[in-house]
C-alpha cells in the first residue's frame, strides 16, 4: 500500500555513520562531532547533499563519522579538493574539516586561496596546538616554549593566529568556538552555514594525550565567565561573572581595554557594540590576549561578498548566450580549412 | 655588397622540387613566430603535405640581438608524404646577425641563406659573436646567400602609411615574408586575408604590413635577388581528400578532452597552473566554456590536481596538465585518485629536465615517472601521442580509459608537440563513439567499492545521489564493504585488484600493429611520442635502400599491448630511439627479457631522420 507520508525529521543521530569513532577518549573532536550532528538536524540538512571533506590529521577522520558523503583526502589539501567539488556542483553543501598543522603548516597556501577566492563552503579549523596523530610535535599554533618530541627544550618560534591569517586572507566570515561549548558551538556551524561565501571557524579543541588543558585559562568552568567575551552582533562588549566588566575602544590610539561598569566614571554607554560587518573590529577582537584581555568567541567578522562559483558559473553562462549552443564540429573547422579532393 | 643582379625568372621556369625545409630565424622581437604560421598556413592551402617546429627562447624578451633571444621556426613541406620538420634546412632566413650565428651550423651544406643585411650592423654583429662581417668576408662561400636590406625596404615599402619607425620596422618579417612566397610560389591572399582580420581596429597597420608582404613578393619578381634569379615550386602532395585544417599538438589535446568527454557523456573540470609549455591547454580550454567546461587556475600544481579529483569526486571529468616539474609535486595526490579509485586525466607535456632543465626544449624523459613514478603499488595507465594531430585521439582513449576502469590516466605528450603543427583531415564529431558514463544510483547492496566483474571498476556514486551516501579517503579500504581496513589479507587482495585492474586494460586496447614493413623480420624500430616522424621516415628511407626495416610506435605505454611481447621477439633486432636516456627500452626488456638496444638523444631537439638511418644502418653492419 502506497501511503504518502511526511519524511520525517531527521534528528542528530541520523547524522551519524555507523562506524565507530577511533578518536581518544576524552578527545574534544567527540564534541564537535556531536555538535556537528546537532547542527545539520537543526539545519535539516539534506544529507545526499552534504559532503564533508579533510585533509589529514586526527580531525581529518570527521567524515568517517558523518552519514553524509564524506571524502578524506591528503594532508593540507583538503581545500583544494573541496574547490573542485563545488565548482563542479554549486548545489552540494561543503564543510572542510582541518587541524592546526593540516590548515597553517602543510595547507596554508591552500587556506590562503579558498579564502580569498570565496568559494561558498565551510571552513572548521580544530585547533589544539599540536600535531596528535604524529604524536604529539609542537604545531604552528603552539605557543612558544612548548616541549615536545621535537623540540624537548621548547619551541622557539613564533605561533601564528589562526583568525588572524584568515582575516589577512581576505575571509568574510570569521567565527570562534569551544570543543565543550555545546550550545555556542552549533550556533556558529549553523552561522557559517547561513553565510554565502567561504566561512571559517577556528573552533579551540582539546587533546586528552598531547596538549590537554591548553585553553584551561579561558575554557575552565571557573574562570570562564571572566575570561571569555562572547560577542554579538549589535550587543555591546560585555562580560564577567557579574556581566560588569566591558571593552572600550580608545578613540585616540585605536586600541581596546577592558573596563568595569561603575568604575572610575565607566557606564553602558562607554562599552564597544559589537558590529559584525566591521573590520577593524574584528581585527582588535582577534588581538585581544590573555591575561591582559578575554578570548574573543563567536562571529567576530561576517560581510559577504559575491562568491567564486557564482563567478565561474556565470562566465560560462555569458559564454554560452554570447556563442550559441556549442557544437564540436563547429569547433573543429574554426579558422581556416581547404578541401582536398 | 649587393650581389649581383641575375636574370629574372620566367613564368613557367620555375624549378619543381619535391619538398623544401625553411627555417626563419630572427630575434624574438622580429615576429618569427607569426611568419612561420602564415607561411604554414598558405602552404596548406596550397595543397601541400607539411611539418612545422617552432623552436623559442623561455626568455620573454631576452636583450635585441643576442644569440639566447633568437626565435625560430621550421617547416617541412613536399609533393610527398611529409613526416618530420626536415633534419636540416634548405633555406635559412636570418633576419639578424644572431639568428645566422645559431642556425647556421644546421643548414644544408650549399643552403640558401636569405639575411637581411640592415642588420648586420656593427653593434649587431658583436652581440652575436661575429668578428667581422659574414656576408662580406667569404665566410660562407659554401652556402648560396641572398642578402637585402630587408629594413630599408620595408621602411620605403611602408612609408605612404604613416607608421611610426618602431610600427614599419615590425612590418619587416611581412616583407620577408613576401619574398619567400615569391621564391616559394606561394598565394598572398590568405596572409593579407589574416592581417586584415588581425587588424581590423587598426587598418593603417594591416594596410602597412600588406603593403610589405606584396613589395617583398615584386623585390623577388623584379629579381633583384643575388641567387641566379632561381625560384621554386612544390607540386600539391597526394593526399586523402576530405577537409583539412592545420593543427598543434596543444590544439588537438584541448579539442580532443572535450570531444573525450562527450564521448563518456561528462563535462570537463579543467585545474591547471602555469608552466611551460603546458599552461597553452588551460588558454585554448578557457575559451570553451559553451562547451560547460571549467577552467580553473590553481594556486599551485598540488591545487591543481587536488581540485581536477574534487571535480571528479562530483561528477565531472576531471583533468590537469603539466610538464614534468609539476607532475612530481601532483604524485600525492595521483596516489590517492588510485587509492580512491576515481577517473582523472593528467597530461604530461613533457620538457627538458631534469628540474627547471630547458622548459622550451623538447625531451620524452618523463616515462618512468609516468609509470613508476609514485610511493607505494600505484598503478595507472600511460597513453602517449606521436604527432600534434593525434593527441586529439588520445585525448578520446584517455577519457575513455579514465571513465570506464575508474583510474587516472597519464596523457604523454612533449615541448615539441605541443608547438608543431600539420595538416589534419578534420574528423566528424557526430561519428565519435558515445559510451556514457551510468553514474550509480541503487542503493540495493551498494558499498563504494563494489565491482563491475569484467573491467574491476568501482562503482561511481557522486555527492548528490540519494541514499548512496558513503566516504573514501586514502586509507586502505575493505573490498567487501569500503569501511577503513587495517586487515593484512585485505590490503593483498586490494593491492592486487588495483594492479589487475589497470592490467586488464591490455584486453580492451588493440593489439599493436606494425607502422610500415611486415610483422617478424630483421629489425624492428619501436617508439612512442613524438619520435613517429623521424622514425617513420628513416624507416622508409631504410626500406626503400632495400632494407628489412620495421616502425613499430606506441601509443599505449602502460598497460602495454597484449600481443607486443611476441611481436617484438618476431624480429632479430629490436632498436629503440627515445629522447631520453633509455627508459621504454628498460620497460620492454624487463617485460619481455628481450635484448632491446637504445638508440638515445637529450640535445632538447627532435631525432633527425639521418640520425636513425645511419643508427640502424651501423647497427646491422656489426650484426652481419
Amino acid at each position: 500500500m502506497n501511503v504518502a507520508t511526511q519524511p520525517e525529521k531527521l534528528t542528530a543521530k541520523d547524522y551519524a555513520s555507523d562506524q565507530e569513532v577511533r578518536w581518544c577518549p576524552g578527545c574534544g573532536d567527540y564534541a564537535i562531532v556531536r555538535a556537528m550532528q546537532k547542527t545539520l538536524a537543526d539545519l535539516q540538512s539534506p544529507p545526499e547533499k552534504t559532503v564533508f571533506i579533510s585533509g589529514i590529521g586526527c580531525a581529518a577522520r570527521f567524515p568517517y563519522y558523518m552519514a553524509t558523503y564524506g571524502f578524506h583526502t591528503i594532508h593540507g589539501r583538503a581545500a583544494a579538493f573541496a574547490t573542485g567539488t563545488k565548482l563542479a556542483n554549486p548545489d552540494l553543501d561543503v564543510w572542510v574539516i582541518s587541524g592546526d598543522g593540516d590548515a597553517l603548516s602543510i595547507g596554508g597556501n591552500h587556506l590562503l586561496h579558498v579564502l580569498r577566492r570565496n568559494v561558498n563552503l565551510q571552513y572548521i579549523l580544530f585547533n589544539n596546538e599540536i600535531y596528535g596523530l604524529t604524536k604529539g610535535q609542537y604545531s604552528p599554533t603552539s605557543r612558544v616554549g612548548t616541549r615536545s618530541p621535537s623540540t624537548p627544550l621548547g619551541s622557539v618560534d613564533k605561533p601564528v593566529s589562526a583568525t588572524a591569517y584568515a582575516l589577512g586572507c581576505g575571509a568574510r566570515f570569521i567565527a570562534r568556538s569551544v570543543d565543550s561549548l555545546q550550545k555556542h558551538l552549533p550556533e556558529m556551524f549553523a552561522r557559517a552555514h547561513a553565510h554565502h561565501g567561504a566561512s571559517f571557524v577556528e573552533v579551540f579543541q582539546n587533546c586528552i594525550v598531547y596538549n590537554d588543558g591548553v585553553y584551561d585559562s579561558f575554557t575552565d568552568k571557573s574562570v570562564a565567565a571572566d575570561n571569555q567575551l562572547l560577542v554579538e552582533h549589535g550587543k555591546p562588549m560585555l562580560f564577567g561573572k557579574e556581566n560588569n566588566k566591558g571593552i572600550r575602544l580608545d578613540p585616540a590610539t585605536l586600541k581596546l581595554e577592558v573596563v568595569t561598569l561603575g568604575e572610575n566614571g565607566i557606564t553602558a554607554s562607554d562599552i564597544l557594540v559589537h558590529d559584525e560587518k566591521n573590520k577593524l573590529i574584528a581585527s582588535l577582537l582577534i588581538e585581544m590576549e590573555q591575561p591582559t584581555f578575554p578570548v574573543a568567541l563567536g562571529v567576530l567578522y561576517c560581510d559577504p561578498t559575491t562568491t567564486y562559483e557564482d563567478g565561474v558559473t556565470a562566465q560560462i553562462e555569458q559564454q554560452k548566450t554570447k556563442s550559441g549552443p556549442a557544437n564540436l564540429n563547429d569547433l573543429l573547422r574554426s579558422g581556416p580549412t581547404w578541401t582536398v579532393d | 655588397m649587393e650581389g649581383t643582379t641575375a636574370i629574372p625568372v620566367k613564368e613557367g621556369q620555375r624549378e619543381e622540387i619535391e619538398d623544401v625545409v625553411i627555417r626563419f630565424a630572427g630575434d624574438s622581437g622580429d615576429g618569427i613566430q607569426i611568419t612561420g604560421g602564415q607561411f604554414t598556413l598558405t602552404t596548406a592551402l596550397a595543397g601541400n603535405d607539411l611539418a612545422t617546429f617552432p623552436d623559442f627562447p623561455a626568455e620573454i624578451r631576452a636583450p635585441a640581438g643576442t644569440t639566447f633571444g633568437v626565435s625560430a621556426f621550421q617547416i617541412h613541406f613536399g609533393s610527398r608524404d611529409i613526416k618530420t620538420a626536415g633534419d636540416a634546412p634548405d633555406v635559412l632566413v636570418a633576419l639578424n646577425p644572431a639568428a645566422l650565428k645559431v642556425n647556421l651550423r644546421d643548414l644544408q651544406p650549399g643552403g640558401l641563406i636569405i639575411a637581411d643585411s640592415g642588420a648586420f650592423t656593427d653593434r649587431n654583429l658583436k652581440k652575436a659573436g661575429f668578428t667581422g662581417n659574414p656576408l662580406e668576408d667569404g665566410s660562407l662561400s659554401n652556402y648560396r646567400l641572398i642578402t637585402v636590406d630587408i629594413s630599408k625596404n620595408t621602411l620605403e615599402a611602408v612609408k605612404p602609411f604613416g607608421l611610426s619607425q618602431k610600427e614599419a620596422l615590425r612590418c619587416k618579417n611581412m616583407w620577408t615574408l613576401g619574398l619567400v612566397y615569391w621564391l616559394y610560389d606561394r598565394d598572398r591572399k590568405p596572409t593579407a586575408d589574416w592581417l586584415r582580420a588581425k587588424f581590423s581596429e587598426r587598418p593603417e597597420i594591416a594596410d602597412a604590413n600588406i603593403a610589405a608582404v606584396d613589395a617583398g613578393h615584386v623585390f623577388g619578381e623584379a629579381s633583384e635577388v643575388s641567387d641566379g634569379g632561381r625560384a621554386y615550386t612544390v607540386a600539391p602532395a597526394e593526399i586523402q581528400p576530405g577537409l583539412y585544417r592545420t593543427v598543434t599538438g596543444i590544439q588537438a589535446t584541448a579539442w580532443g578532452l572535450v570531444a573525450g568527454a562527450q564521448s563518456v557523456g561528462l563535462d570537463i573540470f579543467f585545474a591547471g597552473y602555469p608552466i611551460t609549455p603546458a599552461s597553452a591547454v588551460l588558454h585554448t580550454l578557457a575559451r570553451l566554456k559553451q562547451f560547460n567546461v571549467i577552467t580553473f587556475q590553481a594556486e599551485d600544481e598540488i591545487a591543481a590536481v587536488c581540485a581536477a579529483i574534487g571535480g571528479s569526486y562530483a561528477g565531472k571529468l576531471g583533468v590537469t596538465a603539466s610538464s614534468g616539474p609539476g607532475v612530481a609535486l601532483k604524485g600525492e595526490a595521483i596516489g590517492l585518485a588510485i587509492s580512491v579509485e576515481l577517473p582523472l586525466v593528467i597530461l604530461n607535456v613533457q620538457r627538458a629536465g631534469p628540474s627547471t632543465g630547458m622548459p622550451t626544449k623538447t625531451e620524452q624523459s618523463d616515462l618512468y615517472q609516468a609509470v613508476f613514478g609514485r610511493n607505494a603499488d600505484s598503478p595507472l595507465a600511460v597513453v602517449a601521442a606521436r604527432s600534434p594531430a593525434d593527441c586529439f585521439e588520445t585525448a578520446i582513449e584517455a577519457a575513455r580509459l579514465a571513465t570506464k576502469y575508474m583510474t587516472p590516466v597519464m596523457f604523454l605528450t612533449d615541448g615539441y608537440l605541443a608547438n608543431a603543427s600539420e595538416p589534419w583531415l578534420i574528423p566528424d564529431a557526430d561519428t565519435l563513439e558515445r559510451t556514457p558514463v551510468n553514474f550509480h544510483t541503487d542503493p540495493d547492496g551498494f558499498h563504494p567499492f563494489l565491482r563491475d566483474e569484467k573491467t574491476l571498476a568501482r562503482a561511481w556514486a557522486i555527492p548528490g545521489t540519494p541514499g548512496l551516501m558513503h566516504r573514501i579517503g586514502g586509507i586502505e579500504k575493505s573490498y567487501e564493504t569500503g569501511n577503513i581496513s587495517y586487515e593484512p589479507e585485505n590490503h593483498q587482495k586490494m593491492t592486487d585488484t588495483r594492479r589487475n585492474k589497470i592490467l586488464n586494460i591490455a584486453n580492451d586496447i588493440p593489439e599493436q600493429t606494425v607502422e610500415v614493413g611486415t610483422e617478424g623480420g630483421k629489425v624492428a624500430v619501436v617508439g612512442w611520442g613524438s619520435t613517429y616522424g623521424p622514425i617513420n621516415r628513416a624507416v622508409n628511407v631504410l626500406r626503400n635502400d632495400g632494407l628489412d626495416v620495421s616502425h613499430i610506435h606506441l601509443r599505449h605505454i602502460w598497460p602495454l599491448p597484449r600481443n607486443l611481447g611476441d611481436l617484438l621477439r618476431s624480429y632479430d633486432h629490436v632498436i629503440i630511439p627515445e629522447m631520453n636516456t633509455g627508459q621504454l627500452v628498460t620497460v620492454l626488456r624487463s617485460e619481455y627479457l628481450i635484448d632491446a638496444k637504445g638508440l638515445n638523444k637529450v640535445s632538447g631537439q627532435p631525432f633527425k631522420v639521418t640520425e636513425i638511418v645511419s643508427a640502424v644502418r651501423d647497427h646491422l653492419e656489426a650484426h652481419k
